[in-house]
């Protein structure tokens, strides 16, 4: 399965938040390649990821992608990103 | 690492009232003042912002202004503004009371940085501590005391 955590640069939040999702794909023991793209490259994409985790100010960029979105408002509280992703993934 | 990404100069405490533009100027000068970046690099972040809105507050009070790696930075660090009168960015997160900034020279050297930060970052209590802290050296001993992987 292919995840995207995506930034505007794809350089600086995605790289954050993806390092949090690796560790919470890990506890619940689901097996993923976690990518940090910026929008462009997730709008771009040829085959796309199978979800897309975004911070809320962003989604609108990445409007209409053949992904599942899920916004983070807290991209350090790894509660959140556990709950949303075994929600989505599950 | 990530105590060494905090170059000499590179945090500060306002206790001034700040507008969200002057907060983040105040911030990313902090990389110029401790030799991260060349003073443009402010232009490249407020761009971004401007492009994008307020994206960078990533958490609650919490926000890390960036550009992508360019000619204007000359060495991958980070600096912290701390600010004690918190400033409103427009933000769902606000408002921001530690607003870090962060350069990059390119695309990889700062991926294993970034996840100490994380790290950190999600390390419960790790953000109330720097919240309560009132002086530059308190808070530089708590961005050191990150000892766990």
């Amino acid at each position: 399965m292919k995840i995207y955590a995506v930034c505007g640069a794809g350089i600086g939040t995605s790289v954050l938040l993806k390092s949090n999702i690796d560790k919470v794909l890990s506890v619940l023991d689901i097996e993923a390649e976690v990518s940090a793209v910026s929008i462009a490259t997730a709008m771009d994409a040829e085959s796309p990821a199978q979800v897309v985790l975004i911070t809320p100010e962003l989604q609108d960029q990445i409007k209409g992608i053949a992904s599942e979105v899920i916004t983070i408002d807290n991209i350090f509280d790894l509660g959140e990103l556990t709950q949303k992703l075994s929600a989505s993934l599950s | 690492m990530i105590a060494k990404a905090f170059g000499p100069s590179s945090i500060d405490i306002s206790t001034e009232k700040l507008s969200w533009l002057e907060a983040l100027e105040r911030s990313v000068n902090l990389l110029v003042e401790s030799g991260r970046t060349k003073p443009e690099y402010f232009e490249q972040v407020l761009a971004s912002t401007q492009k994008l809105g307020p994206y960078f507050v990533v958490a609650p009070g919490i926000a890390i202004a960036h550009a992508a790696p360019s000619s204007a930075v000359l060495e991958t660090g980070f600096a912290l503004l701390k600010l004690e009168k918190p400033v409103a960015s427009g933000s769902i997160n606000d408002p921001v009371s530690l607003l870090f900034s962060f350069a990059s020279v390119d695309s990889e050297s700062h991926i294993e940085l970034l996840g100490e930060f994380a790290n950190m970052m999600s390390t419960p209590g790790k953000v109330n501590l720097l919240l309560n802290a009132s002086a530059i050296g308190e808070i530089r001993d708590i961005l050191s005391e990150n000892l766990v992987g």
